[in-house]
């Protein structure tokens, strides 16, 4: 699937903005960005669903670009499933099946054993969870064998354990299934679980793709940066896999020598007795496993974390340290401009 | 597909009306607007209006509490007793109430009105009551107020806007009603809507009724603009609420208003009790004649299957119209508002306005449509066709757009999206509006009564000409008659009820 200077406006709003994404052969790709970016929009005009096109969306050989709907070969799953109401669970995962006439008996039940809803045939939708909906919703999209399966936050609707365990149930099925991918999300989890390449939007624009760890360890600016968690950005200069800041050093063998600006993700400062950076706690937020603390430092405040076990309170003496994991290389100034 | 609606709605609805009114203003608007008698009768038109609009909105207003509020068993039964009224033939109304109270006089055709017209706030209130959550009205309890204080300082102004859309409705039916008017109010009390039949059908005074017709006119579209203003933001309030179970048991002070439902229920019942009893087996019998000293021109029998035949034709018609209607506006973009609109002036527009409008306009048609027997069915047709819209397209507007596109991507071509989305799940509306219009037209007298021909009457129209003659078998035959349209109304409110969606507007 190739797409191409892909541009959607409504009337003097350009939504998607000379767009150009490629989908390998069985890839999924995770169209990561926050709400607003386009990143739906680009979507529904893969789909077909947007008519105010310019550029193009080839698959292989074929122009898609002027091919309807209904005739793309294209499935979509919706945010909120959107299943028929009127018809059961089998009811629901063979519409596609009917709609191209394919008469196989067995892939109704297969396609349900997939998404692990044996049994389920003669079901109601709307006595389904929200889980299960969503799971509908997969097995319907994929029973005409798509060329290209879309989509779009299909987790949000639903509650963060559902959503954690569904997006490792999702990312497994879509390596089964086989089919290439693209889904919408505006969680960096759920992009790293699901995707082989993610590719973060912004404004309408695609800034930057590349696989999870690329772009999670190399964001390409500074919103980029922010957008990926990291609350605070520092000049560095690195020198044999050395950088050093304003808050000491830290050992980064992976970063090539020079001068750049590094991004700290809150677990970059930890809480450590021997460590060099002296503050003062001013906030203490307990998460799941661990404690996420505000740190006064001398110049500025800061975000740091601590185990559970030892954090400190508000008001009492703290010492940090640097944590590798917690940093980010941010593109220079000069690179970023040619997104 | 927009046009085979508004062409039809044209010929048979625009036209005449536009004859009427350049009849009215070419020969005497100006004598007629600036005579007394003329304001007086506005001022009556519009002060039983006024006087009905409250009656229905107090009565309905524990009716709608009852309905979205309290899990009590009978809810079905309840549903069916309050739409009973709103679908009865405005003829047997009058019968009733005159019944009931021989004196007659204003106040027995201010409470037939509101009578007809308490399932319309029931209904409209209490659809946008059962969506309201319930836990704005739980933190006006927890920071200390009163349940009543609760209800007036949250709820009540959360419903204005379904009061409003419902009170605008109501005046409109209420100062544009006929057949109750007709039969209670006789020569001592004419609203616009009879003083145009008694002009045209008694004094031959064309011009002069047309130029009343304008001033009616005139009025229904004031109330038909408030009520599609009203029904706006009605429709943007439902957005914001969840669809949660609201419905529980009543607690405390509650059982009161629950008292008071089940008593404006009993009154609901009352005349149409009372005219079940009046009717008599030699009433009955006496419908395989043609009446005292033949007062019709064919059998009561005939008459019933006439009103049979009739209704079939104008459901039919609606029908294609009301569908095709609904389904364009669905389609339609920005030209959609006006299609909506011009659909539903009919509603407005007096249905005597509408049969009087065929007389002087319809032998312009090639094959004179003024003696072919789809006259009625035509008119009838026109004044249907908006309140099937209503129910149909308040449906077709909820079904999630995503859900036709998961059809598309999935392979449906987009008459096939049409056919396995819209069609299975508006089907049950579709019952709906097919028994409701039928009925309707079953019932209809203010068109019917200008265009149905006396050797082929309908039977609200015999009753009419029953109740006008003298003699006790008349009488009694009126009441039979009666009772019959009764039977077959509510047999099909139970459908209604049966077939109900959870959307519908009125």
């Amino acid at each position: 699937m190739r797409i191409r200077d892909l541009t959607v406006r409504f009337g003097q709003f350009t939504a998607v903005d000379g767009v150009s994404l490629d989908i390998g052969d069985g890839e999924v790709v995770a169209l990561l960005g926050p709400s607003g970016c386009g990143k739906s929009t680009l979507l529904r005009a893969v789909a077909g669903l947007e008519p105010q096109v310019d550029g193009t969306i080839r698959w292989g050989e074929h122009d898609l670009t002027s091919v309807p709907v209904h005739k793309r070969g294209i499935g979509l799953v919706f945010q909120d499933g959107q299943l028929f109401p009127h018809r059961d669970v089998a009811g629901n995962v063979r519409f596609g099946l009917r709609m191209h006439k394919i008469n196989d008996p067995h892939r109704v039940d297969e396609l349900l054993d997939l998404v692990g809803l044996s049994g389920y045939q003669h079901r109601k939708v709307t006595e389904l969870s929200g889980g299960e909906q969503q799971r509908v919703a997969l097995a319907r999209a994929l029973a005409p064998q798509p060329r290209l399966l879309l989509l779009d936050e299909p987790l949000s609707a639903l509650d963060r354990a559902l959503r954690e365990q569904l997006a490792l149930d999702l990312a497994r099925l879509l390596r089964k299934a086989g089919t290439s991918a693209l889904v919408v999300t505006h969680d960096h989890d759920e992009a790293f679980t699901l995707a082989d390449r993610v590719a973060l939007m912004r404004q309408g624009r695609v800034v930057q793709t590349g696989t999870a760890d690329e772009v999670w360890r190399y964001p390409v600016d500074e919103q980029a940066a922010a957008f990926l968690g990291c609350g605070l950005i520092l000049d560095a200069r690195i020198s044999d896999g050395v950088a050093t800041t304003d808050l000491g050093e830290i050992a980064l063998p992976w970063a090539p020598d020079g001068e750049h600006r590094i991004g700290l993700r809150p677990n970059a400062l930890v809480v450590d007795p021997d460590g060099p950076i002296e503050g003062e706690v001013s906030g203490r937020v307990h998460r799941r496993d661990h404690v996420r603390l505000l740190v006064k430092l001398e110049h500025r405040e800061v975000d740091a974390v601590a185990s559970i076990t030892d954090a400190p309170q508000p008001g009492e003496p703290v010492r940090l340290r640097l944590d590798p994991d917690g940093c980010a290389l941010v593109a220079p100034r000069e690179c970023s401009a040619g997104f | 597909m927009a046009l085979v609606p508004l062409a039809f709605l044209t010929l048979f609805f625009a036209w005449p009306v536009v004859a009427i009114i350049g009849l009215g203003v070419r020969v005497q608007l100006f004598d007629t607007l600036t005579s007394a008698d003329t304001w007086s009768l506005v001022g009556f038109t519009l002060g039983q209006a006024a006087a009905s609009t409250v009656v229905a909105i107090v009565a309905g207003m524990p009716l709608a509490f009852l309905l979205a509020r309290c899990r009590l068993p009978g809810r079905g039964l309840i549903q069916a007793i309050v739409l009973v009224p709103f679908v009865l033939p405005t003829v047997v109304v009058g019968l009733a109430f005159r019944g009931l109270m021989p004196g007659g006089g204003v106040w027995s055709i201010v409470l037939a009105n509101a009578f007809f017209n308490v399932a319309v706030v029931a209904r409209t209130v209490s659809g946008l009551w059962a969506s309201i959550d319930r836990r704005a009205e739980d933190a006006a309890r927890a920071l200390g107020a009163t349940r009543l204080r609760a209800f007036t300082s949250v709820t009540l102004p959360a419903l204005t806007p379904a009061i409003g859309s419902a009170a605008a409705v109501v005046f409109l039916f209420c100062s544009t009603s006929f057949g109750v008017v007709l039969i209670l109010g006789g020569a001592e009390y004419r609203t616009l809507e009879t003083e145009i039949y008694l002009r045209t059908v008694q004094l031959f005074d064309l011009p002069g009724a047309a130029a009343l017709s304008i001033l009616q006119l005139a009025a229904v579209v004031t109330a038909l603009v408030i009520g599609a203003v009203a029904r706006k933001r009605r429709q943007a309030a439902l957005k914001l609420s969840g669809s949660k179970e609201t419905a529980r048991r009543p607690v405390g002070g509650e059982w009161v208003v629950v008292g008071v439902a089940y008593g404006v229920i009993a009154l609901l019942l009352t005349p149409i009790v009372h005219l079940i009893s009046q009717s008599s087996l030699a009433g009955f019998r006496a419908l395989s004649s043609t009446g005292h000293d033949n007062s019709l021109e064919v059998t009561g029998f005939r008459a019933a299957l006439n009103s049979m035949g009739t209704a079939t034709d104008a459901t039919v018609i609606a029908l294609i119209l009301g569908v095709l209607s609904s389904v364009a506006l669905t389609r339609l973009g920005k030209t959609a508002e006006f299609v909506d609109v011009a659909m539903m002036l009919p509603l407005g527009v007096s249905a005597v306005t509408v049969g009087f409008g065929y007389l002087i306009t319809l032998d312009a048609l090639p094959g004179d449509l003024r003696t072919s027997p789809l006259l009625v069915p035509l008119a009838q047709a026109i004044v249907v066709t908006p309140l099937i819209i209503r129910i149909l397209l308040p449906v077709l507007r909820s079904i999630d757009e995503r859900l036709r596109q998961a059809a598309g991507t999935l392979g449906a071509s987009p008459w096939r999206v049409w056919l396995e989305v819209d069609v299975p799940l508006a089907a049950r509306s579709l019952v709906t509006a097919a028994a409701f219009g039928y009925v309707v037209a079953l019932g209809e007298f203010g068109a019917t009564s200008f265009l149905a021909r006396p050797d082929a009457p309908t039977l609200p129209i015999a009753i009419g000409r029953l109740i006008s003659r003298p003699g006790e078998l008349n009488n009694q035959m009126a009441y039979a008659a009666c009772t019959l349209l009764v039977v077959v109304t509510v047999a099909v409110a139970v459908l209604i009820e049966r077939f109900r969606t959870t959307v519908e507007e009125f």
